[in-house]
């Protein structure tokens, strides 16, 4: 196994900048943190049920959780782990993603087949959207003016004007879509299909499809190799993608869209970050219930971090 | 004969850029009366609605995608009574609709499959596990959505191979389907290198449920030494009491105790928990294998017609069986179907009530072309030649 091995080598590239990952535990009902300078567990804080998104305001002076069970966003105060208090946040809330402006989440609301949109100041819903069965991946562009909310049964990206809050375009995608992010200055959009095995990329300036991303796994039958989470590297040259119960990470060349390396991590992996100079990446490992941490340059896993169970969501926050 | 129309409860909104032209799908759900022989316990009612509430939830599904398409969605339901001719329920819906469902005992669904309105229509089996259907029986207008008995059983002797139990025994019942079933499990057995060591006919005519604690160990204590008592009792009648009554302190697994099923209310992985509780919200019930089958019916025309922008049967019948079609079924990987006999694919789940034990096809049961072809009928094994 290549955990054991690395573990042998020792091989760990000292972070620029000190920080913490942030991990939401789905079946512990907690977050733990990592220190991405030690890489150890440093504190576990408990939260709502069933905690899956989790994101950082931009100054990094709260937490929002999905705590699912709860139908709450929890705001957690990330120097004391203190609830501070709940965000309406509709039936089920799974994942989100903060607007530019530091204010509005969108909210997947995965049972009511919605998208809410929340003020964090006011703490009111400000709008509810009609959306697909099942709403999972969520993103906004970087300008602030599209919102993206993927639905997992109707396998469609539904595209959201932030203006008027309604939906402006709707793209079908492959089976049971999970994740998207605005990528080249939010010109293009990248979906992952968990069941399709693909991730599709559109144009956004015409929802128009322009590439689509397969996986082959050695060893690995085609149907258990299932894209969920993605991230990319600073330059955005590279993606790196969650391939699920195939326990792969794929490497994607983001110019070409072509698979450069498959690197293996812990079972189930679903979610990833970043640490703060994106040398180094963590990776939620579900059914392991571990996270795995890979050093980018030589992309290899260089350390496997005993977590709570089943790891869901990863969120970085800078402590220096 | 209670009839229905119903329509999906979504608002008709139609939205963006995407909205192709107008499209609209009709379904009938025909359940055609079968009577129940009586069982030892009356611990569980069948649900009225069984099989009708999985398609509504499938209807609901579709007709939330179809909003952003332009595509719509109904359901005309027919549920026949004792004395109604299933024959001439299912002639009156064809002339409506093109798309059934049929919850019907085999015999029945190719009497319908066989009539004249049929033939250029497109069927869905969602209740008979006769393994029949898939092979000698087979008909080019109906798809199985509900899996083979050798699905099933084939599922259960993996984990016994797995688990290296290989010293089986059986008990089977006098109905119909119980012998079926113990059809089933022993070309199962045999085709994954094991065999049974004794087997006994249940045909007791005591009530069992005062009985049992007496009459279970006397009865399997002849049965020897074994690992697992297999149990074909299909109607749920005898088998509830044999499980922890048996000489022999050895699992049960079969028709009861550790079962291979289509689905049951354990299963929350693969999102699953997210159709389960859709559906209990629904209906007020926990889902079950014939609810799933019906909605895997649905969902597919729903699929067939979200990626074609059709409504035709041989657009959709076609697009169906291609290798473009996948079904998210919620069993962890992509479900299509077998060209070769119109099977749906699927994993199988083996279960005890209380939890999800392991999904089949397990891991190590190869196959040169898709893993989940060692369950049922493989392309040599089926000589259906209806869809060549």
């Amino acid at each position: 196994m290549i955990r054991s091995a690395t573990l042998i080598c020792g091989f760990l590239v000292s972070p620029v900048w000190a920080g913490e990952i942030w991990v939401t535990n789905e079946k512990d009902d907690t977050v733990s943190i990592i220190s991405t300078e030690t890489l150890e567990v440093i504190q576990t804080y408990p939260t709502g049920e069933r905690p899956r998104g989790i994101t950082f305001s931009k100054d990094y002076s709260v937490v929002y959780i999905c705590a699912s069970d709860s139908d709450a966003v929890q705001v957690m105060d990330p120097n004391t782990g203190e609830i501070l208090h709940d965000l309406p946040s509709g039936e089920d809330p799974e994942q989100f993603v903060l607007h530019p402006n530091d204010r509005h989440l969108y909210i997947a609301n995965e049972d009511d087949a919605i998208t809410t949109v929340v003020d964090t100041e006011t703490r009111r819903v400000i709008a509810q959207i009609d959306v697909g069965v099942e709403p999972e991946g969520m993103a906004v562009s970087p300008d602030g003016k599209i919102a993206i909310t993927t639905s997992e049964t109707t396998n469609m990206a539904h595209w959201i004007d932030t203006e008027t809050q309604e939906l402006f375009a709707n793209t079908l995608v492959d089976s049971r879509p999970r994740h998207a992010e605005f990528v080249a200055e939010g010109t293009q959009l990248w979906v992952s299909s968990e069941i399709g095995g693909t991730i599709t990329i559109f144009d956004v300036a015409d929802q128009s499809e322009i590439g689509k991303i397969d996986f082959e796994v050695q060893g690995v039958h085609p149907d258990r190799v299932q894209p969920v989470g993605f991230e990319f590297t600073a330059d955005e040259k590279t993606a790196f993608v969650a391939l699920g119960p195939s326990n792969h990470v794929a490497v994607v060349n983001a110019e070409t869209f072509e698979v450069e390396d498959y690197i293996l991590v812990g079972r189930r992996v679903w979610h990833m970050d970043f640490n703060g100079d994106k040398t180094q990446l963590f990776t939620t490992n579900g059914v392991s219930g571990d996270v795995t941490v890979i050093d980018v340059a030589s992309r290899t896993a260089v350390k496997t971090i005993k977590v709570g169970r089943f790891p869901w969501g990863a969120a970085y926050r800078p402590t220096e | 004969m209670g009839r229905n129309l119903l329509i999906a409860t979504v608002l008709g909104l139609c939205v963006g850029s995407t909205a192709q032209a107008d499209v609209a799908l009709n379904i009938g759900y025909l359940s055609v009366f079968e009577p129940q022989p009586p069982t030892l316990s009356n611990l569980d009612p069948e649900p009225a609605d069984i099989g009708l509430a999985g398609a509504l939830t499938g209807l609901d599904d579709n007709a939330t995608t179809g909003r952003f398409l332009g595509h719509t969605y109904t359901l005309t339901d027919v549920s026949l009574q004792e004395g109604d001719d299933p024959l001439a329920a299912a002639t009156d819906l064809l002339a409506e609709t093109r798309f059934l469902i049929v919850d019907a005992p085999a015999e029945t669904l190719l009497a319908i499959a066989d009539l004249a309105q049929a033939q250029d229509a497109l069927l869905f089996n969602a209740v008979a596990g006769d393994v029949d259907l898939r092979r000698d029986g087979c008909r080019a207008n109906v798809l199985h959505t509900v899996p083979s008995d050798a699905m099933r059983t084939d599922a259960l002797a993996q984990i016994f191979v797995k688990r290296r139990w290989d010293d089986l025994v059986m008990i089977t019942g006098t109905h119909p389907q119980d012998v079926a079933y113990a059809d089933a499990m022993r070309a199962s057995l045999t085709k994954f290198g094991l065999a049974l060591s004794a087997e006994k006919t249940w045909a007791f005519d005591a009530d069992m449920r005062r009985a049992a604690a007496q009459e279970v160990p006397l009865f399997t204590q002849e049965l020897g030494d074994y690992d697992v008592l297999v149990v074909a009792d299909e109607l749920h009648d005898f088998g509830r009491y044999v499980l922890y009554n048996t000489w022999q302190a050895r699992p049960v697994a079969g028709s009861e105790g550790l079962t291979a099923v289509t689905w049951s209310p354990v299963i929350e992985q693969w999102g699953a928990a997210q159709l389960q509780s859709r559906f209990e919200e629904a209906h007020a019930r926990d889902m079950t294998s014939q609810d799933y089958a019906a909605w895997a019916a649905m969902r597919t025309l729903g699929e067939a017609v979200t990626r074609t922008n059709a409504a035709d049967v041989q657009t959709l019948r076609d697009y169906i069986l291609s290798d473009d079609f996948e079904l998210a079924g919620f069993k962890g990987r992509p479900l299509t179907y077998r060209d070769w006999n119109g099977q749906l694919r699927q994993p199988i789940a083996i279960a005890h009530p209380r939890a999800l034990v392991a999904q089949a096809p397990l891991e190590g049961f190869l196959h040169q072309t898709n893993e989940l072809d060692t369950l049922g009928l493989d392309r040599p094994e089926s000589n259906c030649e209806a869809f060549e």
